[in-house]
């Protein structure tokens, strides 16, 4: 692998730590691109079939 | 009416799930929307593991460490899994939100939520079964947790016959027939309607 991405995975991951809660920011933009994938399966209209 | 087992079976099935509910061809209004695609995602998402996993089986670790073929159909198993839980908690969020326990639907929420603990057991095996330095990592991490709570004489973290013998056995058959019901009991039930919609029924009885 070459580029950003293999510079950004192959090195341990970057933790944010705040009070008790602990996550890595690979975890954490996992767990926002859901909530985004979530809101946009809620909020995006279903396309109409054509009769 | 025949007194015979396979009659009887017969008849609770075609009046609990008859043929036009198994497979519809239609669906109520309120199921045209992108919330309620999740789950048959998860489940196309179950079938690429599933077909990834059996040529990984056949064609073993020698293979898929070391070739190019090998190395895609590996990265195929590895992600399509990732894409799995995604779809999963998002038809679970969606499901949670809808409180789809509604309309007698208790055995398909309950289903639902033992196929998320059964993942969860697949998908741990299957990082201790690599094969690699990752798995044996996760393995030496994961026997203490074990150890202390007293199960690690019957589920050796570190036994790599077992855990892959329940990663490519027991589990898969296990999470497949909690699938195959949760599917069933989705179909029998109907897909539950929004929180202020009428339910529509298929026909037969729900």
């Amino acid at each position: 692998m070459t580029g950003w991405f293999s510079s950004f995975m192959n090195h341990p991951a970057t933790y944010l730590h705040t009070g008790w809660l602990q996550i890595s920011i690979s975890n954490l933009l996992v767990i926002l691109l859901m909530l985004v994938v979530f809101s946009l399966a809620v909020l995006l209209p279903f396309p109409e079939e054509k009769k | 009416m025949s007194e015979m087992w396979t009659a009887k079976l017969r008849n609770k099935w075609q009046k609990n799930l008859p043929i036009e509910k198994l497979l519809p061809d239609d669906q109520p209004a309120y199921v045209s929307s992108w919330i309620y695609v999740f789950g048959v995602l998860t489940l196309a998402a179950l079938a690429v593991i599933i077909a990834s996993g059996v040529v990984l089986a056949f064609e073993g670790p020698a293979w898929y460490h070391v070739s190019d073929a090998g190395k895609f159909i590996n990265s195929l198993h590895f992600w399509s899994v990732q894409l799995f839980f995604v779809f999963m908690v998002i038809h679970l969020w969606g499901k949670f939100w809808m409180a789809a326990w509604r309309g007698n639907r208790f055995a398909t929420w309950m289903t639902g939520a033992v196929a998320f603990v059964a993942s969860i057991a697949t998908a741990f095996t299957g990082y201790l079964v690599q094969t690699n330095f990752d798995s044996q990592w996760i393995s030496f991490e994961a026997k203490d947790g074990f150890n202390s709570m007293g199960i690690g004489a019957w589920f050796n973290v570190t036994n790599l016959g077992q855990m892959l013998l329940l990663h490519v056995a027991f589990l898969p058959l296990i999470l497949g027939a909690i699938t195959v019901v949760h599917v069933l009991m989705v179909r029998k039930r109907g897909v539950v309607p929004p929180i202020d919609a009428e339910p529509v029924s298929l026909g037969g009885r729900s």
